[in-house]
């Protein structure tokens, strides 16, 4: 009987290391910047190049820092609650328009609404390097000290906001 | 032959065919693990001197630099932290461009030059190597300062 | 409209797999014929709500309906429609709409190529495979909706990733599924019979030749992905063993082992248990491969959509079906007992050689596939296993397995005498010897290595050769007649012998003879690679449907006489900022001539690879050859005189030896 028992051992043994092995997925790891100072950047304007754009502008501020491009379909998702946030005026969202072209953001705004402050062009996308962005959108809530306070990977649901990002930005606010 | 020898043969022969197969698979591995390290942790002398290894990080923006054949590349690899000077030598992948992941793997000359034998870069515009990624979150971990040159 | 009806469809072909994967169950346990008569209608009818499903997304993406989001994120108004039809599976949704559409496509094939089979056993090889159908449609619905809509909808579609833009691409992975989920068939056969506590040589005869399609078609799936990855991936390399690749080679391996155990099952009772043990681990380690590829946990070149969510719940899936079969073995085996016996040298004996060498080839390949991951768990840092350690593990447990190739199908089952097989063999080895050290002293320098591979090939050949003289003899004479009477399941291993012996040439001449030389070609530089003279004579701009190009132009020269022009290509596709590296290829019988551009250096000259890579085709026609044999014996006599007959078998009548 032991004997057939062998197989059912040595696969109970690769599950385990699978089972563990998904938890180390990189995606799902808390970003190491919570509780850090953010990168600080200065950019241009995505409406006017010419003028610059710097985190040194928000500070004393709660505010979220959201990475969207134009060619990202994900953003279109969480894009309608950006925009509520915005007329609801519940907390400022400067919008990092990473490796897009400048035409497209800029139309892709016009059709869909325009929920940022400012945003502004990361063309390169160096500065979203700096903030360890892995893909788009992703969305950081920066605090009055300019230090991230949280991280959401992926298109902000309405779950996501109301529950663990919302709390956050009343009690930042109040302090 | 009775088939109680039969059996034990049997047996004696799956064990045989089992251990020449551990054996290799040891063997194996003794000699061709690639392991992988950081940057910071081959400026730190982490990393043996005559064995090949693996490196990850950021492609150093206006690092890259060809020499006169045409074909050998000199760059630098970051992770943010440290920087280290990788020459290689042969046809470049597709993806590999001043600011983005790469993973090379080579050997490391007493010079601390390291002369990458394969460069890697993932088939994806917006993928980060998950060694280079690793690579700089590790110093971003060790309290590094996140500015790029 | 049309995505909504594919949703619905896949909802009411979730409900009948509910039904499919119980009734059938309870009733062959209660004995119940109405709940098992359930189970032919279940599937069919599931199979017809999955092709409608499958119908309506590849309407949606031939049709460009960017407001779903699996179009928008993996289509293009500017991809040509072939692409967009190919689309449909080039996403994770759509592949996994795929993976369950095969599914159903087979269980509704066993539904209808079953009527001579007891109603017992359709309905418990049906109701597993409802089983594994509830499991996948549920993944599908719950973390990767195909027809997730969006609103509003995109102008316009992400495109296909433009590495798939290939006609390889668009079958393979068709075929490698195809050989994925068959061996989900022989999977719910062992299951089947371990639950009705029945493990007789029927259950192996009746699995036999699904498992011999699903094994051709992965085959031809594998080979397809090989061929691939030379052409396209632009630095002329045909395996890497990389994780993707490893998970669909595993199932390979021990479907190769299972093809041959459940031929000792079949004709002489024996292996029982490990046949099992093998139909088990085959299908699992196809699930495993999906698990690999869809969840993210291993770095690989080309696992293209990540999700940990979608990993979590395939490898709940796994556990349960793994976990639960190899419960019900460890139950039920024990009881199965041991078989038709066998001397230690007989056909049985080899075969069951050859099995041990697989399962631990494929062992040794999950090992070095899975370490790294294994010692990330532990937190012992981060490697990386490979090529080298795949070869040097690889090879020699193969080398063994490919020699016992040769005499298995001349010795006896039961009982064989060695000094008989070396007789009979004798003549098959000296010319593999020779062959083996002349080859490599004519084509130039002499080494082991090249010996080595070239003696087993010619051994492959050698043997199969012999065996066939062997049964054209009649006394001293050679019938020329019975050529035609031998069995088609007969030739169809020698078929796949054969095919290992081509592709064992392959191998070692690739590895021996290539050359591989990067250069910088200004215009008109001239390179010598391989006997030709390859001249450089610049690039010009060119326009494709939706990319654009520089296409380079070589000619190739021999002894100064102009032979071909190659066109290699460097292309831009815009939507997805990407840029693709087109080889071109010479390619022949006895070797290819492959030039791939690097990039621009200096002014308008290029790095180029310029590759010649001596009978590298025999390594796919090597596997075309297997599969090849795997069809040929599918059509033997015998299937189809079942398939005619359809009426029940006695259960041992009908076994031929």
């Amino acid at each position: 009987m032991t004997k057939f028992l062998l197989p059912l051992g040595g696969f109970i043994a690769i599950f385990a290391f699978l089972f563990i092995g998904l938890g180390l997925n990189p995606r799902e790891v808390p970003s190491p910047f919570i509780g850090k100072a953010a990168p600080t950047f200065e950019l241009g304007n995505l409406h006017r190049p010419d003028s610059r754009f710097g985190t040194q502008d928000m500070a004393g501020k709660v505010w979220l820092l959201n990475v969207w491009a134009s060619w990202c379909v994900a953003c279109r998702d969480e894009h309608p609650l950006l925009v509520d946030l915005a007329k609801q005026d519940t907390i400022p969202i400067v919008g990092l328009n990473y490796k897009d072209k400048q035409d497209q953001a800029l139309a892709w705004l016009k059709q869909f609404g325009n929920p940022y402050r400012v945003a502004v062009m990361d063309a390169d996308g160096r500065i979203g390097i700096d903030f360890g962005v892995y893909g788009v959108p992703e969305t950081f809530l920066i605090d009055k000290k300019g230090i991230i306070r949280f991280k959401h990977i992926g298109p902000i649901t309405k779950k996501a906001w109301e529950e663990k990002m919302l709390p956050l930005v009343r009690e930042l606010q109040k302090s | 032959m009775k088939p109680r020898h039969k059996r034990i043969a049997i047996i004696a022969g799956g064990v045989v065919a089992l251990s020449v197969a551990v054996g290799l698979v040891l063997n194996a591995f003794q000699s061709n693990l690639v392991f992988f390290f950081t940057p910071s942790q081959v400026v730190a002398k982490e990393a043996p001197i005559d064995r090949t290894f693996r490196i990850g990080g950021m492609v150093e923006v206006g690092s890259i630099k060809r020499h006169a054949d045409g074909l050998t590349v000199a760059f630098r690899v970051t992770d943010t932290a440290k920087t280290l000077d990788v020459v290689y030598t042969g046809v470049l992948p597709d993806l590999f461009r001043e600011g983005k992941g790469v993973v090379a793997q080579g050997r490391l000359g007493a010079d601390g030059l390291f002369k990458a034998s394969e460069v890697l870069a993932k088939h994806d515009e917006n993928y980060m190597p998950p060694e280079a990624a690793h690579a700089i979150e590790q110093a971003r971990k060790a309290g590094a300062t996140v500015k790029q040159p | 409209m049309i995505p909504e009806i594919g949703q619905f469809a896949l909802i009411l072909a979730l409900l009948l797999s509910i039904v499919q994967g119980v009734l059938p169950l309870a009733g062959a346990a209660r004995g119940n014929p109405v709940w098992m008569g359930v189970a032919r209608p279940a599937s069919r009818g599931q199979f017809l709500f999955v092709a409608l499903a499958f119908g309506c997304l590849a309407y949606s993406f031939v049709t460009n309906d960017f407001s779903v989001l699996n179009v928008a994120n993996n289509s293009n108004s500017g991809l040509p429609v072939p692409y967009r039809f190919a689309a449909t599976w080039g996403s994770h949704e759509g592949s996994m709409l795929l993976w369950v559409f095969m599914l159903t496509g087979w269980s509704a094939a066993v539904s209808i190529a079953s009527r001579s089979l007891p109603e017992e056993m359709v309905a418990r090889v049906l109701g597993v495979m409802g089983l594994i159908g509830t499991g996948f449609l549920l993944f599908m619905l719950l973390t990767s909706n195909p027809f997730d809509r969006l609103f509003p909808a995109a102008q316009d579609g992400r495109d296909m990733n433009p590495l798939l833009q290939d006609p390889g691409m668009v079958i393979h992975p068709p075929m490698l599924y195809m050989g994925y989920v068959g061996f989900s068939v022989a999977f719910s056969f062992a299951i089947a019979a371990l639950l009705g506590g029945k493990l007789d040589s029927t259950w192996a005869r009746w699995s036999r030749p699904w498992t011999t399609l699903a094994w051709c078609f992965l085959t031809i799936g594998i080979m397809l992905g090989s061929w691939w990855a030379y052409y396209e991936l632009g630095w002329g390399g045909w395996w890497f063993w990389d994780p993707v690749e490893n998970a669909s080679f595993m199932p390979w391996i021990v479907g190769t082992a299972l093809i041959h155990s459940l031929a000792v099952t079949e004709r002489r009772g024996a292996f029982k248990s490990w046949t099992v043990l093998l139909a088990i681990t085959a299908f699992s380690l196809s699930l495993l491969g999906t698990f690999l590829v869809r969840s993210g946990v291993l770095t690989s070149v080309h696992a293209f959509a990540t999700d940990p969510k979608r990993g979590v719940f395939i490898l709940i899936f796994l556990a349960i079906v793994t976990g639960g079969s190899l419960v019900l073995f460890a139950v039920r085996a024990p009881k199965v007992g041991l078989g038709g016996k066998f001397e230690i040298v007989s056909r049985e004996s080899l075969l069951l050689g050859n099995n041990v060498l697989l399962a631990a080839a494929c062992g040794s390949v999950l090992l070095g596939t899975l370490y790294p991951l294994f010692l990330d768990a532990l937190q012992l840092g981060k490697i990386s296993v490979g090529p080298p350690y795949f070869d040097s593990v690889f090879a020699p447990l193969m080398a063994p397995a490919i020699f016992l190739m040769g005499v298995g199908p001349l010795a006896r089952w039961k009982e064989a005498r060695i000094p008989d097989l070396a007789m009979r063999l004798r003549w098959a080895a000296v010319i593999a010897v020779v062959s083996a050290i002349l080859v490599p002293l004519i084509a130039g320098e002499w080494t082991l290595m090249k010996s080595f591979g070239y003696l087993l090939a010619f051994w492959v050949f050698a043997a199969s050769l012999t065996s066939i003289r062997e049964r054209l003899l009649v006394g001293t004479q050679l019938e020329w007649s019975r050529l035609g009477q031998l069995p088609r399941g007969y030739w169809g291993m020698i078929a796949a012998h054969v095919g290992i012996g081509v592709f064992i040439i392959g191998v070692t001449t690739v590895k021996s003879y290539e050359v591989e030389r990067d250069v910088r070609m200004d215009i008109g530089d001239t390179v010598a690679v391989g006997g030709y003279d390859l001249k450089f004579e610049g690039t010009e701009e060119v326009a494709g449907p939706n990319y654009s190009a520089a296409r380079g132009t070589v000619v190739v020269s021999r002894n100064g006489k102009a032979v071909r022009t190659l066109h290699p290509e460097k292309r831009f596709y815009p939507v997805q900022q990407s840029t693709m590296t087109e080889a071109a290829i010479d390619s022949g019988l006895f070797g290819d001539l492959y030039v791939s551009l690097g990039e621009p250096v200096g002014d308008r000259a290029w790095s180029v690879r310029v590759y010649s890579k001596p009978f590298i085709t025999w390594i796919w026609g090597g596997c075309v050859l297997m599969a090849l044999g795997g069809f040929l014996a599918l059509t033997d006599r015998r299937y189809r005189a079942s398939l005619a007959q359809r009426s029940a078998l006695p259960a041992h009548a009908a076994s031929p030896s």
